[in-house]
């Protein structure tokens, strides 16, 4: 079974863990771009991670016969420092016309902040003039709720936006619903603590159907796995599910949302 | 009443899902319990009972056996999420907790 991740964060992994994905049948990985751990001083670290995700990944994933793709744009965490945030929203188009950059992600909130929003919304701005995919991140935990509403209420004031077009990520139980009605993908991560285990992300397949979904691993550097979306492909199998259906999550879904960008294939 | 809503039927029975996961969610179940025994242990039962975060546990474990509650899993979500609508006025030093503290920090 091949599947490809659509939301893994190589740059904090291990070398081992590409020959993993690698054995594992992930011959195609997006990473977006996200808060490394702590809040960086200035642009230029923003430079160094945005040269590391569009150079250094895709050689290292190359080593494996791992396609490598990113998202480039200013994360929801370190949106909160309006000062630096600008200087990076300045950098963003040199990065985002990189042979390997996809569109403008993970971007989105985090405490659904003031500043979080107007970072967010210049960034909705930007992949409207540019035409750019968008992967969103939606809030942990308690903010979820509220935060994926008012992200979609921000995407829907933007006409230039087509829901499509747009994946919302960390999808649960309780958004998914709303992410659906309202036409856009939406992703469900596989974390086994903060957010959804494989039993339940299946579940969700089943309540809520395989259409415009995504299933990642979305590996950092804190606790998560970056063969989860191989152990949730079991979890399938062991509940019955036929392999046409399995396929279809694990690997044509992504391609399709993935392949609305012209610099997309699969490995 | 969730079968209604599903797209894709499970293609096991009730039977065979208690099968495959009773004893791994019997496990959970075993954990719960002893994580609301040990706070009950602890030096200051009182004040992790009054803690927003224990409120919203048990309040969730209520809502598991709450037959009116059709799809729980969503329900339970619910409980533990902020119900305000405002952006706060700033994310500085603030974390996520897993429940609301009813705190709005709002300011916008």
């Amino acid at each position: 079974m091949k599947v490809i991740d659509p939301h893994i964060h190589m740059v904090s992994r291990t070398t081992d863990d590409y020959l993993a994905l690698a054995y594992g049948g992930i011959h195609t990985v997006s990473e977006p771009s996200f808060w490394p751990g702590f809040d960086r001083c200035g642009v230029d670290g923003f430079r160094d991670y945005f040269q590391q995700l569009t150079v250094v990944e895709p050689a290292r994933a190359a080593r494996f016969k791992i396609r490598h793709f990113c998202w480039i744009g200013l994360n929801a965490k370190e949106a909160e420092n309006t000062k630096i945030g600008e200087q990076v929203l300045a950098i963003l188009p040199e990065y985002l016309d990189s042979p390997t950059a996809l569109g403008i992600g993970e971007v989105g909130l985090n405490k659904n902040s003031k500043n979080e929003i107007a970072m967010f919304e210049r960034q909705v701005e930007l992949a409207a003039v540019r035409n750019e995919l968008m992967l969103i991140h939606t809030p942990h935990l308690e903010d979820k709720l509220k935060g994926t509403r008012i992200i979609m209420d921000i995407l829907r004031n933007e006409p230039r936006i087509i829901p499509s077009r747009v994946l919302i990520d960390h999808a649960e139980e309780h958004t998914i619903g709303e992410i659906k009605d309202n036409g856009f993908w939406f992703g469900l991560t596989l974390y086994p603590d903060s957010k959804g285990s494989p039993a339940r992300a299946v579940d969700a397949i089943e309540i809520f159907g395989a259409d415009k979904l995504c299933i990642n691993s979305s590996a950092d550097w804190s606790v998560s796995d970056p063969t989860a979306t191989l152990k949730t492909v079991n979890e399938m199998r062991r509940r019955g599910h036929p392999d046409d259906l399995i396929r279809r999550i694990f690997y044509d879904n992504p391609a399709d949302f993935l392949g609305q960008s012209p610099k997309f294939s699969v490995a | 009443m969730i079968k209604n809503k599903q797209q894709l039927p499970i293609p096991l029975s009730s039977s065979q899902i208690l099968d495959m996961s009773f004893l791994e969610n019997r496990a959970r179940l075993l954990e719960i319990a002893a994580f609301i025994d040990r706070i009950e242990r602890s030096a200051d039962p009182d004040t992790g009972k009054a803690d927003f975060r224990y409120k919203s546990f048990i309040e969730g474990v209520r809502l598991l056996l709450d037959d009116s509650a059709a799809v729980k899993t969503s329900r339970i979500q619910i409980n533990f999420s902020d119900p305000t609508t405002e952006p706060i006025a700033s994310a500085i030093k603030l974390k996520a907790h897993g429940a609301w503290s009813g705190e709005t920090n709002e300011g916008y």
